[in-house]
């Protein structure tokens, strides 16, 4: 009886465990297990084959040791030296046979995925083509075809196929939107990577890096938003509209001369680090601070920029940019303004 | 002095076990650090730098400094002793394979007091490991101290294939030695081929990063793709380095207390060497996300996904083993036990991970990190477990306690699924590995306290092992020749501790199993090939201390020749290359020293043999 509380007891954290895993398998948005496009269905179908013919195999392994070490126990006053046998041919070759039929029916299945996902679409007239480039550690999007580009928010058309090419500006990094397909690393020019995938539902899917690439490698996330077809078109027209600059001429200034050395707005600045149009109305600032005036996730926009500029280095550990304060010599009032400024840029 | 200059595998084996011990705390408290900070979201326990500082050197250290050395003070241990030799090949090497290990070591953990320890993952993965990326000197310690540490495993492995080859007892063929001999020849052949792709990786690296070559700078026509390959054509083999020996551990301690010879020997024999040549077939499933496009990917899927055969018959074997056995639930048998289950359960995650198009999902996860747990922890780490507990009586003369080992073992077996099995799922929801923090609010809050919680349970599952070995060394010595009384290989056959010369007479080996063969035809010990005889013994040197001592000089005086010391002696004494130069002399003329200078070694004579 005693016995029986004890294993029971050691199992309460298991199940606890398990209860949680069941319950939840994770956001929607984010997780593996909750598929929201086709690259990623096709990954969890392979999944659920293989981990059903796993289960099998360690059913059976997990019986067989249980049911030895109890029947074979050594009693008390047993003495005798059991039979020594050698092996059995029989056995031997139906353990050889049975692992090798399981490996076959997974690697058929493997292989027809493996070149349906490798298919190139780069040369497809009806997907959006987007450059993806790796930066430590923000994301740059470049969609050649509108001659346009964003940073940190993938807007994509829901059910279009988006033909990815794929680089890196410094290290390795991988592109990764656990919910919408599996990952590939961004490789230095010379060994560009394509791949494609698409959201047939409209929404915002979380997208991370997935290859150690410094300090803030775990803060380098990004989001995924799918729109609708007039949506996405209304957003690439406000994307190519003229620059909004602050309407303070003295604070437009000071963000020309210091902000938009490295970054562009619109049509002005240079887009080194990421591009800032319509900042006001992304998901998230440095892709961590998520915009949220709920403030159930995160906090208002204005407030993430603020949090942002005021410690760009606390956010985001080993990060780029320069310090507004220490290293461009900005006032907390400028920064804060800047912020404001920022803030109001919304697109639409 | 005496552990300095000893050239008796056995005394090295002891000194294997303390320097691997030493790194294993090390990287354990650096595993332990990584979980504390991994607790709870948004965690500021420890920096980003230093939390990939941690991950880098928990997984360096683990691997070539904590596992390797452990399994290598195994083998000096036991090997000379179950093929019935009076030691190994070349003793004088086998100090030196040491020594360089040491102080390779050494190296590599000064950088934690020396300005920055190795931050670009075990993996150093360019170009975050060139010097543009990484500006600290730990990669510079990572390279070098690897490459030292590397040449004593290396020097090693040849010296257990040559002494496998050549010093078996007469009567010992191939298909009569035991599993963990013919593991350790397989591993030894496996470290001959696969160490030579990391020493010239590791060249190349420290070329790129202190001498300004661009083997690896995308910019200048390097590749970094290019180190990828370099490194997991070293990099799987290493695995299989570090499995196959702990495979022979389980096949002798399961016969053993099950009372039963191991079923099927001969396919285990076969298992094996399959294991090793596939293992070279498959390093690119480390690369599936690299883009090297499908048909690479789907070859290699299925290459990866053949090598579930063979350690299926193996797990079968095992089984088997113990059906219609007499099994006996001591520490080293709940072990081998536990590592069945434990070990299939990481190699069925293994097979999962081969299928490439999940692995896209797979790979750089928690998913990944909870499959190589399970394999490298689960199996190897249990196995030393097994391994330890079985031949400490034989190596210290003590029996270790086996209350305190069967704590020992619940702890860290409950631990370690605590801690690993719930990393599956925080893969599958979305958790990248090598994260150093992560956001609120994404599932993973709950699971990651699990993990941690279980870690803990590991820690206290070691500090019992550690008691238990304090403990028992305070006990006079009590081990019998036959401890576990159904030993069933030759290093049973000779006292606990063995003498310094193992084996008085060489014994005639007539079987597999040789001793229990013996036993069962009703003798006390095995039949001696040789009458007794005047044995010879190599010499104790100092040599292999001083060459090491002179490599490690020569590393330092090169890692740190581009340094600005602020101008002066210090200076002019790195920039000129005379560290460098003096530490190299000190070995090649250590080297020199061996050469020229005969040393015959010394003898036993019978008399003394007798007067014992």
């Amino acid at each position: 009886m005693m016995r029986t509380w004890l294993s029971a007891r050691r199992l309460l954290p298991l199940i606890a465990v398990f209860g949680t895993v069941l319950a939840g398998c994770g956001r929607e948005d984010l997780s593996v297990l909750r598929p929201q496009g086709p690259p990623a269905e096709s990954s969890l179908g392979l999944m659920k084959l293989a981990i059903s013919i796993m289960i099998v195999v360690l059913l059976i392994v997990f019986s067989i040791a249980a049911y030895v070490l109890i029947r074979f126990r050594r009693k008390p006053g047993q003495d005798e030296i059991p039979e020594q046998i050698e092996g059995s041919f029989k056995l031997e070759v139906l353990w050889t046979v049975i692992p090798l039929i399981l490996v076959i029916v997974l690697a058929v299945p493997t292989v027809r995925t493996v070149f349906a996902l490798g298919e190139n679409h780069s040369g497809d007239k009806n997907a959006i083509k987007v450059k993806v480039t790796g930066h430590q550690y923000w994301w740059e999007f470049e969609y050649p075809d509108f001659g346009i580009k964003t940073a940190q928010d993938l807007v994509i058309p829901a059910g279009r196929n988006i033909a990815f090419e794929l680089t890196t500006n410094d290290v390795l990094h991988s592109f990764w939107v656990p919910s919408l397909s599996g990952k590939i690393d961004t490789n230095p020019t010379g060994a560009t990577n394509r791949f494609s995938f698409s959201a047939p539902k409209e929404g915002v899917y979380r997208g991370k890096c997935a290859e150690l690439c410094g300090p803030s490698h775990g803060f380098m996330e990004f989001k995924v938003k799918a729109v609708s077809n007039d949506e996405f078109k209304q957003w690439i027209e406000a994307q190519k509209a003229p620059a909004v600059l602050p309407e303070d001429p003295a604070l437009a200034q000071t963000f020309k001369d210091q902000c938009l050395k490295c970054h562009a707005v619109g049509d002005q600045g240079l887009a080194v680090g990421p591009n800032l149009t319509g900042i006001g109305s992304r998901e998230s600032v440095a892709g961590i601070l998520l915009n949220d005036d709920t403030r159930q996730d995160g906090a208002p926009v204005e407030e993430n920029l603020k949090t942002w500029l005021h410690d760009t280095q606390g956010v985001k550990p080993g990060n780029r940019m320069p310090d507004p304060s220490k290293d461009m010599g900005l006032t907390d009032d400028e920064i804060d303004r800047i912020a404001e400024y920022l803030a109001s840029y919304k697109l639409n | 002095m005496d552990w300095i200059t000893t050239v008796d595998h056995k005394k090295i084996a002891i000194l294997y076990l303390w320097a691997g011990g030493l790194f294993f705390g090390i990287g354990g408290i650096e595993a332990l650090l990584i979980r504390w900070q991994l607790i709870k979201p948004m965690n500021d326990f420890v920096d980003a730098q230093t939390f990939n500082e941690l991950i880098t050197m928990h997984g360096t250290t683990m691997i070539f400094l904590g596992v390797m050395p452990i399994i290598f003070a195994l083998m000096n241990a036991v090997i000379p002793l179950q093929i019935g030799a009076r030691d190994v090949a070349f003793p004088f090497l086998n100090a030196l394979g040491f020594w360089t290990f040491l102080f390779g070591g050494l190296l590599l953990n000064l950088s934690w007091v020396m300005g920055g320890a190795p931050d670009a993952g075990w993996t150093s993965y360019t170009p975050l490991s060139t010097s543009a990326y990484s500006g600290t000197h730990g990669v510079d310690f990572y390279t070098i101290g690897l490459q030292i540490a590397g040449l004593g495993t290396l020097i090693g492995g040849i010296n257990f294939l040559a002494t496998v080859i050549t010093m078996r007892a007469p009567g010992m063929s191939y298909m009569r030695m035991p599993m963990f001999a013919w593991t350790t020849f397989i591993t030894s052949a496996i470290i001959l081929f696969a160490f030579p792709a990391i020493t010239v990786g590791l060249v190349l690296l420290t070329f790129d990063r202190i001498l300004g070559a661009n083997f690896f700078e995308p910019g200048a026509g390097g590749s970094p793709v290019l180190w990828q390959h370099i490194f997991w054509i070293f990099g799987h083999p290493e695995v299989y380095i570090l499995i196959l020996p702990a495979f022979g551990i389980i096949s002798e301690v399961i016969p053993t207390f099950a009372r039963k010879r191991l079923f099927g020997y001969s396919s285990m024999v076969f298992a094996t060497i399959l294991i090793a040549f596939l293992g070279f077939m498959v390093w690119a499933h480390h690369m599936f996300t690299t883009g090297l496009g499908p048909v690479a990917n789907a070859l290699f899927a299925v290459s990866t996904m053949l090598i579930a055969v063979p350690t299926g018959i193996k797990i079968f074997n095992w089984l088997f083993t113990l059906w219609g056995g007499s099994v006996r639930f001591t520490t080293p048998n709940l072990f081998a036990s536990g590592f069945i289950p434990t070990f299939t359960m990481g190699g069925v995650t293994g097979v999962m991970l081969a299928s490439a198009p999940a692995d896209f999902q797979f790979h750089d996860t928690y998913f990944v990190v909870a499959h190589f747990h399970y394999v490298i922890v689960g199996g190897l780490v249990m196995g030393l477990f097994a391994g330890l507990h079985y031949w400490w009586p034989k190596m210290f003369g003590r029996m270790l306690n086996e209350t305190l080992g069967k704590w020992t073992f619940w702890t860290f077996i409950i631990g370690f699924h605590l801690t690993f099995f719930v990393q599956h799922f925080l893969g599958l929801m979305g958790m990248q590995r090598r994260v150093f923090t992560y956001l609120p609010n994404q599932h993973f809050d709950t699971l990651n306290l699990v993990s941690t919680i279980g870690a803990g349970l590991m820690g206290v599952g070691t500090l019992i092992f550690l008691t238990n070995i304090i403990v028992t060394s305070r006990k006079p010595p009590d081990a019998a020749d036959d401890p576990w009384e159904d030993g069933r290989t030759l290093e049973w056959s000779i006292p606990s501790p063995p003498p310094e010369y193992n084996f008085k007479q060489t014994p005639l080996v007539r079987g597999l199993d040789a001793l229990w063969k013996e036993k069962m035809a009703g003798n006390k010990g095995m039949t001696p090939a040789e009458p007794v005889g005047s044995i010879h013994m190599p010499s104790a040197t100092p040599l292999p201390f001083i060459m090491s001592v002179g490599i490690f000089i020569a590393g330092f005086g090169f890692m740190f020749s581009r340094d600005d010391f602020g101008g002066g002696f210090v200076s002019f004494l790195f920039n000129n290359y005379i560290v460098t130069g003096l530490g190299l002399l000190i070995t090649f003329g250590s080297m020199l020293l061996r050469s020229l200078v005969d040393d015959h070694g010394w003898h036993i004579e019978p008399e003394e043999l007798e007067g014992r």
